[in-house]
């Protein structure tokens, strides 16, 4: 199914679309973090970086799986490694390239903490019993992210001089790019209706709370919540960082598509 | 009355407790709370298995090597599902495989505490994990992430060991 700009007219293709949506977030953003694999700043970051990344790829497959068996595919590869850019449903946020390393916790500190309230509040919403059951077991996860990305962005705003105007530079640069967490698009206010997923405009300013706190914390100026906002990427607008992102995760699966781990 | 199939579903359970888990092969399938029902249909298996750690790379290997077990027994019919309906937890393992851990010298994981209050821990202190192997309570957290996606990892302050701590969800 091509989802571009359409509205799922079942309450099957909401679940799906709404699946994907989920899923595209943490694939992408989980693959952005496994490229520090190897790079971390110290062994104990490289370690954590890749297991967080490990946890994301996870939570994606999960769902994934679940859409595959919901539409009849054969499997989450279908999803991963079988459609292109437009028909990935990821806010922008996820796949801009993944910068120094005070830009890769500063986003997995505004990714981290959005994804808890998000859980927390579909926990109690959704009624799909093995979807209910995938979000309870990735919100304990997403605890330790939150709790790993918050330690750091603490570290670097009161650390030195360079390592707070690096973590400042990551949070005015990334800035414009939280605004789609916070969409509600014409599909996620219907499937809101159907308890598939919230009104996340509930939680909003818990989230602010929880940022303005931490930033003031970590002696960091918290950028404007009203300048411009990029949108347009869960429609398959994305930016130019995705394409390449794509190429490198899709090349081996589609040049060999038979190949197997021997 | 004939008997059709001369093996139970409890001689299944022990076969699977012969299964171990390939990051930890001191643990096997069945004391790590992995498998959660197991039972016959239409002469065949169905074992139903439910994941840990998401990011966990020995779920795919766990569930090829319940089905070779199986395939050793005879159990050409033997399918595995994985189910999300209920959330793995480390309250599910035993006591006797939390015993083994430590012996292997991994802190096992403590009961699952209530953390409806997370946010507000989000600044507070630091639970406290024994030392698997001198039980000193003088340790300090490492980083919350280890070798593998279920471990964090810890010091010890009294023996001076670098060690594992199995994290608690």
């Amino acid at each position: 199914m091509s989802t571009f700009d359409t509205i799922p007219q079942t309450k099957q293709e909401m679940l799906v679309e709404i699946l994907l949506r989920l899923a595209d977030d943490r694939l992408i953003l989980g693959h952005r973090l496994s490229e520090w694999a190897g790079h971390g700043p110290e062994l104990e970051e490289d370690l954590a970086l890749a297991n967080v990344a490990l946890d994301m790829i996870g939570h994606a497959s999960a769902l994934y799986e679940y859409a595959a068996r919901l539409e009849n595919k054969p499997d989450e590869d279908h999803y991963a490694y079988f459609r292109d850019d437009i028909d990935f449903k990821n806010i922008a946020l996820v796949e801009l390239p993944k910068g120094d390393f005070a830009f890769t916790i500063a986003r997995e500190f505004l990714f981290s903490s959005f994804s808890y309230f998000l859980y927390k509040e579909l926990i109690e919403t959704v009624e799909d019993e093995q979807f209910n059951g995938m979000l309870q077991k990735h919100f304990k996860e997403i605890k330790y992210h939150l709790r790993h990305s918050r330690e750091w962005v603490l570290r670097h705003g009161d650390g030195t001089e360079e390592s707070n105007r690096r973590i400042q530079d990551a949070f005015d640069e990334l800035w414009m790019y939280t605004g789609e967490m916070f969409e509600m698009d014409e599909m996620s206010r219907i499937a809101a209706q159907n308890n598939l997923y919230v009104d996340v405009s509930n939680w909003k300013q818990e989230w602010k709370e929880l940022i303005n706190s931490t930033l003031e914390e970590a002696t960091l100026t918290v950028p404007d919540y009203n300048q411009y906002m990029f949108s347009g990427a869960r429609h398959g607008r994305h930016t130019e960082h995705l394409g390449f992102l794509l190429a490198q995760m899709q090349f081996l699966r589609r040049s060999y598509p038979d190949a197997e781990w021997k | 009355m004939i008997e059709i199939n001369p093996i139970s579903v409890e001689e299944i359970w022990q076969f699977l407790e012969e299964v171990s888990d390939p990051e930890i092969p001191v643990l096997n399938v069945v004391e790590m709370g992995i498998v959660r029902e197991v039972w016959f249909n239409d002469g065949g298996l169905i074992i139903r298995i439910t994941p840990t750690y998401s990011g966990c790379p020995a779920m795919n290997a766990i569930e090829n090597e319940i089905k070779k077990k199986l395939l050793e027994k005879g159990f050409e019919k033997a399918s595995v599902v994985t189910d999300y309906k209920e959330t793995w937890t480390t309250d599910w393992m035993t006591d006797h495989a939390k015993l083994k851990l430590k012996e292997y010298g991994i802190a096992p994981p403590e009961k699952t505490e209530d953390d409806s209050d997370f946010l507000t821990n989000l600044k507070g202190s630091q639970k406290i994990v024994p030392c698997p192997y001198c039980d000193s309570m003088k340790t300090h957290l490492q980083s919350e992430f280890g070798s593998t996606a279920c471990k964090s990892q810890y010091y010890c302050d009294e023996c001076e060991q670098p060690f594992e701590h199995f994290k608690c969800i």
